[in-house]
């Protein structure tokens, strides 16, 4: 099963005819993802041909679905012509879109957001994130596919590197699904979504979750987690160190005044019964043992 | 980045909001200057971006012109909680009959905008909150539809703003809405709103944060960086385009992706407990990490004085551990004689064997390589220690 993404996954590229866009496309193909198309404005009607196979180019995500029956997006295109190209895959009504993009402008991604709010049709991921893989079944975005096999835990993180580092951590357990949720202000997809989606997936026996400073986004995680799920949940927060006033590298990760403290963050995981590591290897250590019973 | 008040002044009349004459200063002969043009008594505030300048004496009410030097000499120099005063606003003074409060700003929580007001200003926002909620208005802000002039009236009713004053509240509302956009602001509050004795709405006193990933759509927005106030080693990295903030402590950290790099200042930091040791920095060197950003990133480390050892953490998705390692083993030809410090190198993730292999193979004096991130971390902390 695993959550968002399957085997039934059948994926479009926007942008895959960048540099960026192709080299991603070859290595989600290597990685056994159904790729089936692009979408490039202004060069549908072309294809290319990207690791032995031949894909073909779109000028809309419309187009692209009509012609692929895809069911899912991957955005790779400049922060500049993002919005425009997300705006298209929710004029197509596409499931599922997942935006790589690192440095949209904030008020893009709301209106970009607040759109496929009012459409109700899509389900957008990121933007600023690594994608999500079901390893064994699809991989959409640029999440290594040689790092852990399939497996029951299920990962939520907002950092690509931890994402990696957690999975390289539990490589012998394996994943269902893991999602990088990405470090921008306003994200399609938050750790709520992904803690109800894990805990109504069949195949997800636990959770890990990440969060980092920022905003209160894992403070209403923990409330969710008190009221709705049921399955073991293990957490790392990164960002203990971080001074007041100063992005650290995303650009949601900031310390404003008392608020959005690494320290809150763990307090409130902690009241909502979930075991918080103090390193990215001790919470892997707690999952392990959750596991092994 | 967050703007000086002058800066937000001169914003705001830019997009029609009312505002005071207001000018900048950076010497008590321009003070001087300023006030004289502007005639009559004058306001010398000191720009800092921290809040209780005034608190501290950094706002001082000034008779003529003369005054005003000398206040301004006063304030220009001064510390406000470790914020040197570089710059004062000469702002034409006025006399104030009420006090009100607006903003708009980001809403992550909720994914939308969210403009506040409220007959209740020159106060924290956040006091008003608590004590007089019910006299805040906060409303959500579809970021397609905005602050249009009905939702204004709305807005201004709710904040329980006297009825003579809601038209002229609502329509700076609406003003401030569009200049939020049109900057790709994240935050512009107006504390206070003032109504004069006269009767017109003034902002008197703004705040704004620009959403630094909008700059490529405003090229008028680099003159408004502050280079006098920022940390050498931060400009510099700035100028290298590397993601870099300074901090005080004696382990120089170097990584790949924010959250990663993050999770090591702390451990580095429960590592260094033991030894009294603390992170010095947080640098990202983010995807590519080639031999350049390599030595881009370490010099800047290296220059640290406060720097007494280095630990260079990589997990290895895309970016390869083989490309790490050279690009570690041509910083240190590159930087030759002037690296100088232990440098702790722990590589995990993608071509992970051949990154070890060439770093192993190089066996530079100063390099050392360690499995685990915990470890690492620990050697770290101990060999600044010394």
């Amino acid at each position: 099963m695993a959550i968002f993404i399957n085997k039934e996954t059948r994926l479009i590229v926007q942008g895959m005819t960048g540099s960026e866009g192709t080299k991603h496309t070859g290595r989600m193909l290597a990685s056994g993802t159904n790729v089936v198309g692009g979408v490039t404005p202004g060069k549908g009607g072309q294809s290319v041909e990207i690791g032995g196979k031949t894909l073909p180019v779109f000028n809309t995500v419309a187009e692209a679905m009509a012609a692929t029956q895809a069911n899912a997006s991957v955005v790779f295109v400049p922060p500049k012509f993002a919005k425009a190209a997300v705006i298209d895959a929710i004029d197509a009504q596409i499931p599922l879109v997942v935006v790589i993009t690192e440095g949209i402008p904030v008020h893009d991604t709301a209106g970009f957001f607040a759109y496929a709010q009012s459409k109700g049709k899509t389900r957008i991921i990121g933007p600023n994130c690594p994608g999500l893989i079901s390893p064994g079944q699809s991989n959409l975005g640029i999440i290594p596919a040689d790092i852990t096999g399939p497996g029951r835990i299920g990962l939520v993180s907002k950092s690509g590197t931890l994402t990696y580092q957690m999975m390289y951590e539990l490589r012998d357990f394996g994943f269902s699904t893991a999602v990088g949720i990405g470090g921008d202000p306003i994200i399609g997809t938050t750790h709520i979504d992904c803690l109800r989606a894990f805990q109504d997936d069949p195949d997800t026996d636990a959770i890990v979750m990440i969060g980092e400073i920022g905003g209160d986004a894992e403070e209403r995680a923990a409330a969710f987690i008190a009221e709705y799920v049921t399955k073991p949940v293990v957490g790392y927060v990164a960002g203990f160190t971080a001074p007041e006033g100063k992005t650290m590298g995303h650009a949601g990760a900031i310390v404003s005044g008392s608020s959005g403290t690494a320290q809150a963050k763990k307090e409130a995981l902690e009241a909502a019964g979930v075991s918080v590591g103090k390193t990215p290897s001790e919470t892997a250590e707690l999952m392990r043992k959750i596991l092994k019973g | 980045m967050d703007l000086f008040e002058y800066q937000a002044r001169d914003l705001f009349e830019a997009h029609n909001i009312p505002v005071l004459a207001g000018a900048v200063a950076t010497t008590a002969d321009e003070a001087e200057k300023a006030a004289s043009v502007m005639g009559g008594r004058v306001v010398v505030k000191a720009q800092v971006k921290i809040g209780g300048r005034g608190k501290a004496g950094g706002v001082k009410l000034a008779q003529d012109a003369s005054d005003a030097r000398e206040k301004a000499a006063a304030i220009l120099g001064m510390d406000i909680k470790g914020h040197t005063v570089h710059k004062v606003m000469i702002a034409q003074a006025a006399p104030i009959a009420e006090e009100y409060y607006a903003s708009i700003l980001l809403d992550r929580a909720n994914r939308n905008f969210l403009v506040m007001a409220s007959v209740a200003g020159g106060m924290e926002i956040e006091e008003v909150a608590k004590t007089q909620p019910e006299k805040l208005a906060r409303v959500g802000i579809d970021p397609n539809v905005g602050v249009t002039p009905e939702k204004a009236k709305e807005i201004a009713r709710l904040g329980q703003f006297p009825a003579e004053v809601q038209d002229q509240v609502a329509d700076v509302l609406v003003k401030l809405w569009a200049a939020f956009v049109a900057e790709d602001a994240t935050l512009m509050e107006i504390n206070p709103l003032v109504k004069t004795e006269d009767g017109r709405i003034v902002a008197l006193d703004g705040k704004v944060t620009l959403d630094d990933s909008a700059d490529f759509r405003h090229p008028g927005h680099e003159a408004l960086i502050d280079h006098e106030s920022a940390n050498p080693l931060e400009a510099k990295a700035k100028e290298l385009n590397l993601n870099y903030v300074k901090l005080e402590g004696e382990v120089g950290i170097i990584g790949n992706g924010a959250g990663l790099v993050m999770s090591t200042l702390d451990v580095v930091a429960y590592a260094g407990e033991k030894y009294g040791v603390k992170p010095a920095n947080f640098l990202d060197i983010g995807g590519g990490a080639s031999a350049e950003v390599m030595a881009n990133g370490l010099s800047i480390i290296l220059g640290d004085k406060d720097v007494r050892s280095v630990f260079v953490n990589v997990f290895g998705g895309i970016t390869a551990c083989d490309a790490v390692a050279n690009g570690i083993v041509q910083a240190l030809n590159i930087l030759g004689d002037k690296a100088t410090k232990p440098i702790v190198v722990r590589l995990d993730g993608n071509n992970v064997l051949e990154g070890r292999r060439i770093l192993n193979e190089a066996a530079h004096p100063l390099v050392q390589q360690l499995d685990t991130m915990d470890g690492a971390a620990a050697k770290a902390a101990e060999l600044a220690a010394k």
